[in-house]
């Protein structure tokens, strides 16, 4: 290019040349490289060397690969003057020159170069065909190896066939061998007793002597094979029936004999014959442990040895017995199933015997963690065994057991109750004797009622270990459903407070005949604890129990109400028949009092007599006794000095009013009639009416009784006169201090009223004394 | 019958003494004793009309003394006993004495005596039973199947076979047995068995029920402790022979094994005072009837333990009020009550009709119709007699 650029510069020549290549050598070589390197196509300006600030667009640069000779040389001609063209134009053509020669030197360096290259390249061609030649004798060659190769194969085949077949024939000779060796090892195997050595051999014997047996020779070695296998088997059982040696060398032995092609099924009828012996010794010896005589272990000792001895040598079976048998099928496990059910009924029995033995004892815990041992070792068996039901089974002993042990507690609760009534009767004797019998009363219900209330908290406490979460079986459903709520709640709880109810009720039918066995203050106790239990006792401790058992069971309970319904009943009963007994110790006394006195011929009364005394006292006692249990009760509003009023009720003006008829039994009724039906009629005296809880209640009732008795007495007899008048001074006695017991004291003047009136009608001579003396005597007496 | 209200028969006095006339078979009669301390006691014959349901009475006087029990012989119509409290001033003495009535009053001999007369008929005595060595009679009782000669009497601790000779005009004491023991022993009541050919009798001292074989005069059984209390009456069951009731002032009703007598076969307690007497219906043993201080009379249907217990439909239903109609049969009973309110003497005879269903209890209405000259009776104040 640069060639070409200075081509079109006028006048240059090679004769510039001379003054340039000294100076601007380095220059202009560099500027060559350039161009050569532009023209192969690589830009000057990425190589190096430009000069800076020089643009490579730029038209007007010389070097540049865009120069544009017309705008150059316009821009040469507008912007220089004349002179600077001129020296341009020198310099140009100087460069011109420069450039020419610059050319030639190269032309001429280079020439040479070519002209090697083409030496060279002529050279190659030379040595090419050379190889070529070379080439074609190697393949020539080769193709002859080739040749022989193929037919030193050729040669070689059959020697290979040969080879092979010689190989095979050494490994059968091999295996004749060890077949020709293998009595001797096996007996030698016998005999040194690597009995699974021999097994082993003898397996891989046998197959082969089975298929060649029709050849005499093999025939000869399995003969002498099986009689040394036979009596290694015959060794093997007879290690195996020895039995000494274990449970897993037993099933070593069983495994070896199945592998010898024993009889499986009678082997394993053997293996469980064995396996039996072990376990009846087990059970021999827990039985021994029973036995009636040498003082038993704890309960727990005892199910840990039942556990570790029986139940595990049992896993242990059952699991050699299936890994050993598992080929057998249904049939061998519902062997197994038989063989487990029937050592286990057997140690189940032993265990329930043991357990019974139990039952009179007071510790639960105990009992509850053996239990629960008992029935943790028989989950094992239980899940390897699932048809012989020793989990269910066992679980069924566990829930007899716990039955049995709810029965336990009530009876123990029962005879604690009646230690309590036993106590409290020999309370109630003892300070009798020292002459207070009364303040102890209160006491003693506290002490039966607290007594009572802890026995039934201990038993819950107790009862409550079998639903204890760390205890194996409280997860069955028995534990969580039936026995919180048919077992503790219904069977325990409430069955104790029926029992106590039905005890304390019991009271009041038989004894009471025979002479009032039941001391009264008992009756009364036992009537206030009942009645406690009905206001407060039996739904707080039914309410205890529900929390503490937490009952899910759905089935129906007795409702608190219907306890205290009952609690109630029994109180009232008690309570009544405590009124009866008083009743009838008054009654006692006052028909004695009546009937062995001879009435007619009696003196003229001086004194009340001192029955009477005796009876005010009795009833202030029975309001003392009651007093302390029970609450005052209601009166009947009466005016303020009633005793006054009703004195004169019976004594006076109307008192003669009434006897009036008496003596003449046809006179027409008068006025007073009337009102004497109206009274009749409204004051219906009902004499064992029931009696509420109250101590005005409860002394109305004795009272009644036994006024009741008076009256009816009093009309089987005959009065004299003075008899007559003794009735009179009893009765107004009686009226002084007996009203203020009752509920209303209408009703005592109203009984002895009758009993007045009826002693005048059998008087055949009534003449009743003056009210004002009897007044007197009463108050003096 | 068409009505069914109870008939009501007044007395003037008070009454205890009540028996129905055994050897009597066509009529309904019951012989009523009364007492009184002032006046001539009296002894009603009624006889009951259960065709119209009226009442037909005779008056006797018995002039002795009040009558405190009552029995008429099995074999004479118009022979009777009764034990009556000899009024005097310085002790009681309750005596015995066998008494014959009136000819015209005999039953069948219809004479329908005017009022006016009916009053002035008195008793024919025929002999006393000398009770001087023996004490107080509680009760006389005639041999139930014999020929109205034979009568047993209980007197204090003494049981006493009288034979009645020449017409029942003597007495003749056969033999005695007595009690021994503690305290004051005193028989309270005495049956004869209508079985065994009359050879066994049953007695009553406070608690104890013994019996007695009459041709030894020896004790056969004793119930010991029969009742709580003192023991009231007993009746033996008419058709089954070892089979006895009794009761008394525990309230209760108790029928007995005489072959077992450590329990009772049954016990009853219906009453709320006292029960004074218990009677068997002589033709059907399950009915038995029941009087009581507590003023009430009950009937039960036994039927469990009577004669009979499977001829019915229902079994064993002592108290049920299950209907159980019998109209064919006449059972009748009377009940007095004697009443002694402090202004007068009340005493009546209700003679109710044959209940319908035999229930429990005859509950006396609240205000009985009294018949002319005796007052109404006030409920709270009646004893029932048999």
């Amino acid at each position: 290019m640069a060639a070409a650029a200075a081509g079109p510069g006028p006048g240059s020549g090679p004769g510039d040349s001379p003054e340039g290549p000294e100076a601007e050598a380095p220059e202009r070589r560099r500027k060559a490289h350039g161009m050569l390197k532009i023209y192969y196509g690589l830009s000057e300006g990425e190589t190096a060397g430009r000069p800076p600030g020089s643009d490579p667009l730029d038209p007007t640069d010389l070097n540049g690969a865009h120069f544009d000779p017309e705008v150059y040389l316009d821009k040469l001609r507008r912007e220089c003057p004349l002179a600077q063209l001129m020296d341009s134009e020198t310099d140009m053509v100087r460069q011109i020159r420069a450039l020419d020669s610059d050319m030639q030197t190269l032309v001429y360096e280079n020439y040479n170069k070519f002209i090697s290259a083409t030496d060279t390249i002529r050279k190659m061609k030379n040595d090419f065909r050379k190889m070529e030649d070379e080439m074609d004798r190697l393949a020539t060659n080769m193709a002859v190896i080739t040749d022989f190769s193929a037919r030193i194969s050729a040669t070689l085949q059959d020697r290979h066939e040969r080879i092979t077949k010689l190989a095979g024939v050494h490994a059968l000779l091999r295996k004749l061998q060890f077949l020709f060796e293998l009595p001797s090892r096996l007996t030698k195997c016998v005999e040194l007793g690597a009995y699974g050595q021999a097994v082993r051999y003898q397996g891989r014997a046998r197959a082969v002597l089975q298929q060649y047996q029709h050849l005499p020779s093999f025939r000869a070695i399995q003969d002498d094979c099986q009689v040394i296998t036979a009596r290694l088997a015959q060794q093997l059982r007879q290690r195996f029936r020895e039995g000494g040696s274990g449970a897993p060398e037993q099933a070593e032995c069983v495994e070896l004999l199945l592998a010898l092609g024993e009889p499986a099924e009678e082997l394993c009828d053997e293996f469980l014959a064995h396996a039996r012996g072990r376990l009846e010794a087990e059970l021999r010896s827990l039985e021994a442990e029973l036995g009636p005589s040498p003082p038993a272990p704890d309960v727990l000792e005892f199910t840990d040895h039942g556990g570790s001895g029986f139940v595990g040598g049992l896993c242990q079976v059952a699991s050699a017995y299936q890994e050993l048998f598992a080929a057998q099928g249904p049939a061998g496990a519902e062997k197994l199933a038989a063989f487990a059910r029937e050592l286990g009924g057997r140690y189940f029995a032993l265990v329930e015997r043991r357990l019974a033995q139990e039952q009179g004892s007071g510790d639960n815990s105990l009992l509850v963690r053996a239990l629960d041992r008992f029935h943790r070792r028989l989950r094992a068996p239980g899940a390897l065994l699932a048809a012989a039901g020793l989990a269910e089974a066992a679980t069924e002993i566990v829930e007899r057991v716990a039955r049995e042990r709810l029965g336990h507690h009530l009876q123990g609760l029962r005879a604690a109750f009646l230690g309590c009534l036993t106590d409290v009767r020999q309370a109630l004797a003892a300070p009798r004797l020292a002459g207070k019998e009364g303040p102890g009363l209160a006491e003693l219900l506290a002490n039966v009622a607290s007594s009572i209330l802890s026995h039934i908290k201990a038993s819950l406490a107790a009862v409550h270990l079998f639903t204890a979460k760390e205890v194996s079986f409280s997860n069955k459903p028995y534990f969580r459903g039936e026995f919180c709520s048919q077992g503790v709640r219904e069977g325990l709880i409430v069955g104790f407070i029926r029992s106590m109810c039905q005890t304390a009720q019991s009271f009041c039918d038989s004894p009471g005949e025979k002479g009032g066995a039941t001391p009264p203050a008992l009756l009364l106790l036992l009537s206030r604890l009942c009645l406690d239990y009905e206001t407060a006792t039996i739904s707080y401790v039914l309410t205890l129990t529900d929390e503490q058992f937490l009952v899910q069971d759905q089935s129906p309970v007795t409702p608190v109400s219907t306890l205290c319904a009952e609690a109630r009943e029994t109180a009232r009963r008690l309570l009544t028949h405590y009124v009866k007994v008083q009743g009838l110790v008054i009654s006692q006394m006052l028909r004695k009092s009546v009937e062995t006195r001879d009435w007619l011929s009696t003196l003229e009364p001086r004194n009340v007599r001192a029955v009477m005394k005796r009876v005010v006292e009795d009833t202030t006692a029975i309001d003392v006794q009651v007093g302390l249990l029970y609450e005052e009760g209601v009166r009947k509003a009466q005016s303020s000095d009633s005793s006054k009023r009703t004195f004169s009720v019976y004594s006076s003006s109307r008192q003669q009013g009434r006897y009036a008829p008496s003596y003449t039994p046809s006179a027409p009724m008068d006025t007073n009639l009337l009102s004497n039906i109206q009274k009749l009629f409204s004051e219906r005296i009902d004499v064992f009416s029931p009696v509420e809880f109250n101590k005005v209640s409860v002394l109305t009732g004795i009272i009644k009784i036994s006024l009741k008795t008076l009256l009816e007495c009093v009309r089987l007899r005959t009065f004299g006169r003075f008899g007559l008048q003794q009735v009179q001074v009893d009765c107004h006695f009686l009226q002084l201090y007996l009203w203020r017991f009752v509920a209303d004291e209408e009703l005592v003047h109203l009984l002895l009223d009758e009993v007045v009136a009826s002693a005048a009608l059998r008087c055949p001579d009534p003449v009743p004394m003056e009210p004002s003396v009897v007044e007197v005597i009463c108050e003096r007496g | 019958m068409e009505d069914d209200a109870p008939v009501i028969y007044g007395l003037e006095f008070q009454a205890r003494a009540l028996t129905p006339q055994t050897a009597e078979t066509d009529a309904i009669r019951f012989l009523v004793g009364t007492q009184s301390l002032k006046y001539d006691n009296q002894i009603h014959i009624i006889d009951f009309d259960d065709e119209n349901n009226i009442i037909n009475k005779n008056v006797l006087l018995h002039q002795v003394g009040e009558i405190w029990h009552i029995s008429t012989s099995p074999a004479d119509r118009g022979v009777l006993a009764t034990c009556y409290n000899k009024p005097s001033d310085s002790k009681v003495l309750t005596c015995a004495a066998v008494w014959r009535m009136p000819k015209e009053l005999e039953p069948g001999s219809h004479e329908s005596p005017d009022d006016s007369s009916s009053t002035a008929h008195t008793l024919e005595l025929l002999c006393h039973l000398d009770n001087t060595a023996h004490g107080s009679m509680a009760c006389v009782t005639w041999e139930p199947t014999g020929d109205g000669k034979k009568v047993i009497s209980l007197a204090d601790n003494h049981i006493l076979l009288w034979d009645l000779q020449e017409s029942s005009s003597q007495a003749v004491l056969a033999s005695s047995a007595s009690l021994e023991g503690k305290g004051q022993l005193k028989f309270t009541s005495g049956r004869w068995s209508p079985h065994h050919t009359g050879t066994q009798v049953a007695t009553a001292n406070d608690t104890t029920i013994r019996g007695w074989d009459t041709r030894s005069m020896s004790q056969i059984y004793c119930i010991e402790n029969a009742h709580g209390q003192l023991v009231r009456d007993l009746d033996f069951n008419p058709n089954r022979q070892y089979y006895l009731a009794s009761c008394g002032d525990d309230c209760k009703v108790k029928f007995w094994d005489t072959r077992n007598v450590t329990e009772p076969v049954k016990t009853l307690e219906e009453h709320s005072h006292w029960v004074w007497n218990v009677r068997y219906n002589h033709s059907h043993d399950q009915l038995v009837l029941t009087g009581s201080s507590d003023s009430r009379v009950i009937l039960s249907n036994m039927v469990s333990i009577s004669s009979e217990p499977f001829g019915h439909l229902v079994d064993d239903d002592d108290l049920s009020d299950q209907e159980e109609r019998r109209p064919e049969e006449k059972f009748l009973f009377a009940y007095t009550f004697s009443v002694c309110s402090p202004s007068d003497f009340d005493r009546c005879i209700v003679v109710w009709p044959p209940p319908q269903s035999p229930c429990r209890t005859h509950r006396p209405p609240d205000v009985l119709v009294h018949p002319p000259g005796v007052s109404p009776l006030p409920p709270s104040y009646r004893q029932p007699l048999m």
